[in-house]
This record gives C-alpha cells, structure tokens and sequence, in this order.
C-alpha cells in the first residue's frame, strides 16, 4: 500500500500512541514528505527579534528545506521571504546575517526592497512593457512573534501563533525570565551535524532519563554544586504534554520560575561572579542576575524545531534523512553586567557545541540510533516509559514523572497529526 | 626571566620544533606532558567568528584556561564519555611557519595546522590557523596563549572528541 495514498491506516501501522516504526528515522519517502506535511503546516520558529534588532537586519533560516530570509524592515515589520529570486529562481542572499537595505540576485540583478517588493529589473526594456512588478515579489510567508520569538508558515489559515503555542506559552514567559530583570538576547551560536535524522534529536530535547548516563563525563567534570544540581533523576522533576507537540521536562523544580526564592543562598560556584557583580549593583539585582546567570530549570520542546532547554535555544534543522543540523544559541541578558554575560558564555562552552563536555557524547548516540535503526526495520521504537503512571491534569495535560517519554509521545502524536492531514 | 639567560630573541627554528614537540604530544595522547607545555594563566581558544579578538566576551567552541585543559584532557582518558571511546586517531601537520613577532622573552607564531581524525570508520579533515604565543620560561619555551582558527569554523561542524 502507498502509505502516502492511504495516509491514516498507512500512518497506524508507523505511529502508535505508545511506540513508532523505526523507519520514521530511514525512510528517504516519509522525510521527504514530512517536510512538505510537518514543516510547511505549521508555525516553524526562524529567529529570536534580538538577532535582527533594527531596520535592515537580517538572518537567513530554513522553513524545513526551503531557504528563507528573515528580515525588519524599515517600518520595524519582519517579514520572512522565500530566498528565491523570482526570474530564475537563484538565492538573492547567501550571507548568514547582516544589515542590508535590498536584496539584488547576483544572476539578473532583480532586486528587492526588504518587504519583498520587486523594485528594479535591469534592462527592463527587454520585457517591452508587460512585467508588472507587482507581480513578483519574493514569496512570503506569514509571520508572528510571541515573547520574542518569531514564527513563520505558509499557511494562510493555520491557527494565530498564540493558539498553537498554547500550554507552552505560560513556560515560554518563564524561560524569558532568565535576563535576570534584561531583556533576552543572543549571543552567538554553535552549530554542529550529526548523521542521523531530525527526530531523534526531537525526542532527546525531554528525555531525562540519558542524561545521567551519556553525560556522565559532564557531570564529572562539573563542580559539586552542579553536579548535585542535574541529579534529575532523583529530584521531582515531571514531564508534561502541553498540546500541539509540545512538551515541556522540569528537571530542577526548584529553578522553575526564576523571579521566586531570591532569598535563597548564592551557590557557592557564582559567589566570585556575585562579588563582582556587588560592586556595582545593589543586593537585590545581583540576587536576581545570579538566580538567573544558569538559565531555567527546564527544557520546553516546541514541535518542530525549536527547544527553550535550560539556557540556550536548540534549533533543528533537518538535511536529508540521516543528516540534521543543531544549533545552540547563547542567550545573554541585553544590557545586562558584562561579568554575567561571560558567565553564560562559559557555561554555555562548557556543554555546548562540537568541542563541549555534553553535545559531542549526544551526537554520538544519536548517530548509533541512526546506524542501528538500519537494523530491524520491523521493530517498534518504544516511547512507552512513564505511560502506566500518567496522569490527566485538569487543564487536559498529560503528566508522568521526570524521565518518562511524554514529550515524544505528544510530539510522535502531533507529527501524525500533520502527516494526516 | 632568568637573569643569567643569554639575551638572544627565541628565533623561528626554536619556535617552530617547540610548537612541533605540541603536535606530536597532541597525536600520541601525552596528555600530562602536554599540559606542562603551558604558563599558568594560558589559553586554549578555538573561536568561532573569524575575526574575532575579544574570547573573553564571545562565544567560542573552547576557551579554556588550566583548568578546563585538565577536565578536556581527563575526559579523553576517563571512558566515560562515548564520543571519546575510544578517542579518535589523528594526525595533524604543521607548516608555513611565521613569526609575526619576535623577542627575547617571548614570540608570536603563526602557521598552518591540516588535521586529520580517524574514528568509527570516518576519516575527517580539520584545516586550521594556529596562533601561538610562547614565552620563555626558565627551562624552555611555554605556551602563553594558543588560537585555533579552523577554516570552516562558523559552518556546522561533527563533534571534534579531542584536542584541536
């Protein structure tokens, strides 16, 4: 049977409430068509607004495989295009990031005002008067930003942005939190691939129950105070399904609203960045830059692409089936004390990135799922664990303990959602 | 600095066989010899913007100062960390050698570093500027600072489980 003929039978026997085929990580036919049905029906995150802060700035990004510019324009309106030239559909950007006041294909010249407008075609002559212009602007999609995160679709229709976050929304607020009293900001990135496909970093985003294992040589080299402090096997934390794919795990319950329990005592690991800070600030803003200085205690997985995970944006972006590409931003406090913002560099060294102590030891299990998922094929992905002691909140979330696979079954749940439609 | 020390500025042949001694340290896991190699307050960078000049306050793949090297280098031998068991294999060659500056106390060398890992079955290129700035202690040259500028740094790259 072709499965994409037959999508919901086809799609019971791939995704089951507790459990997935292994070929959602294999099979060439399923990612080409989940790029299509996941990640052009439904808001896909493109950038955090401190990345573009002023008319003119601009990122390039990828709404699954179609490569898109996200740029302010002069009215401070983002707009997020479809990195095509219209004519003879060249890229019109191939610069990360920058400040621009048009984009002009280098093939044609054809080229565009930062709302996409098409503004000039050289030797216009040439089309004796019948180009209308206004018929080709760059292709662009709809956009929407919440607590300074910006989305983008395709679809015209699709829920506002606000609804699709949901549940997800009141912990979006508590992750921004960690400015410590300043505004969020970027401060640079890592990227880094692994051979394996997108999902499965998808699912690891809340999976507690690795963490004590492959990152033991993390947690050995970390200072006591956190090593203690990711003890989550052993500290309450919970896994929660927040609705639409999204989930959210609280490893440390007691760092999960940062504003709380200013009082308590300072770590001993931020006494010397606490000291510093005291010079020139009062007790209560040092207080709260160093309750904050490690970011949340949770990580929350927005289906598809983007994870709010303790103190860094996690982007995903899928390659090809077996290839996915991982960013790691930094966040900062904008304005904040220098000395902080450092101590979040360092920390953020420290795990991060394809030299960190975290992601290469995340990298490599992940390439072995790849590899053993080629084994098999029959077999069920087991998303089972934590299922027998959920519980149903009043609010309709799904519940389970720290180390369960909720968070995979909400997002294994919406992506068959998607993959129906 | 030594005061019966001749006063002769270190000169590129001594630079270059210390910063030779570093790689090959580097490549047969002499991770103890290769920690003596620095000054107390060394860094370790491996930077991800080409340009950039101010670790201290940007983002880096690695920016470590003494105690971060120990943590790196325990962390290649303890067997805890997957990516790193076994350690990849390498084997890197400097060339094109250059002092940008040159004195008695101290020199600032820059050359080529063409690595190539071994892991897993893979065979990965690194291509990188190296950076070193040397100083002369009392019983040979030591490294003060050392910056690893790979070519492709600001691209997405695999996980690197050993020392650049």
């Amino acid at each position: 049977m072709d499965t994409l003929t037959a999508p919901s039978l086809a799609l019971d026997a791939l995704v089951q409430p507790d459990r997935a085929r292994t070929t959602l990580y294999t099979d060439p036919a399923l990612f080409e068509a989940e790029m299509k049905k996941v990640f052009e029906n439904t808001w896909v995150w493109v950038a955090h607004a401190s990345e573009i802060p002023r008319p003119g700035d601009f990122k390039t990004a990828q709404v699954g495989l179609q490569p898109v510019i996200v740029v302010r324009d002069r009215k401070g309106v983002v707009h997020v295009h479809v990195n095509r030239c219209r004519h003879r559909a060249a890229t019109v950007c191939e610069v990360s990031k920058g400040k621009t006041s048009s984009f002009v294909c280098p093939y044609h010249g054809w080229s565009y005002a930062l709302d996409g407008s098409l503004r000039g075609v050289p030797y216009e002559k040439g089309y004796d008067g019948d180009l209308d212009k206004s018929q080709y602007p760059l292709l662009s999609l709809r956009v929407e930003e919440y607590n300074g995160l910006i989305f983008a679709t395709f679809r015209r229709d699709l829920m506002p942005l606000s609804d699709f976050l949901g549940g997800a929304r009141k912990w979006i607020d508590l992750f921004m939190k960690q400015g410590g009293g300043f505004p969020i900001r970027t401060q640079g990135e890592h990227r880094f691939r692994f051979p394996g496909n997108w999902k499965i970093q998808l699912e690891n985003t809340t999976d507690a129950y690795h963490f004590p294992l492959v990152h033991k040589s993390f947690l050995t080299a970390a200072d006591s105070e956190t090593e203690e402090s990711w003890d989550i096997m052993n500290k309450g934390g919970y896994v929660e399904d927040l609705g639409n794919g999204h989930s959210v795990m609280v490893m440390m319950p007691e760092l999960v609203d940062l504003e709380e329990n200013l009082d308590a005592p300072i770590p001993e690991k931020f006494k010397a960045l606490a000291a510093e800070l005291a010079e020139e600030h009062d007790e209560m803003t040092v207080r709260r830059i160093v309750r904050a200085v490690g970011g949340v205690g949770f990580n929350l997985n927005l289906f598809p692409n983007l994870g709010c995970s303790a103190a860094f944006f996690r982007v995903l972006q899928p390659i090809a089936v077996d290839d996915t590409e991982v960013r790691h931003v930094a966040l900062g406090m904008e304005g904040g004390p220098a000395a902080a913002n450092r101590e979040r560099l360092r920390i953020h060294e420290f795990f991060q990135g394809p030299m960190g102590f975290g992601s290469p030891d995340d990298a490599e299990v992940w390439d072995r799922v790849q590899h053993g998922a080629q084994g098999g094929r029959d077999l069920w992905v087991l998303l089972n664990r934590g299922l027998s002691h959920e519980e149903v909140r009043e609010d309709g979330h799904r519940r389970s303990d720290v180390s369960a696979e909720t968070g995979m079954r909400a997002a294994y749940a919406q992506w068959k959602r998607l993959m129906e439609a | 600095m030594d005061t019966n020390m001749p006063a002769i500025a270190i000169d590129l042949d001594e630079a270059m066989r210390f910063v030779w001694l570093e790689a090959d340290l580097l490549d047969h896991a002499c991770y103890a010899e290769w920690l003596a190699l620095w000054t107390p307050g060394g860094r370790y960078v491996v930077p991800i913007e080409p340009g950039a000049e101010d670790f201290e306050n940007t983002l880096n793949y690695a920016y470590d100062d003494h105690a971060m090297r120990v943590k790196r280098a325990e962390r290649l031998t303890s067997g805890q960390s997957v990516s790193a068991s076994p350690v990849a294999r390498t084997v890197r060659l400097l060339s094109r050698f250059r002092l940008l500056s040159a004195g008695v106390e101290g020199c600032e060398l820059r050359c080529a570093q063409l690595l190539t890992e071994y892991r897993r079955g893979r065979e990965r290129m690194y291509t990188a500027d190296l950076t070193f700035r040397l100083v002369r202690g009392a019983d040979g040259l030591r490294i003060d600072r050392k910056v690893i500028r790979l070519i492709n740094a600001t691209d997405a790259l695999r996980g690197i489980g050993y020392i650049l």
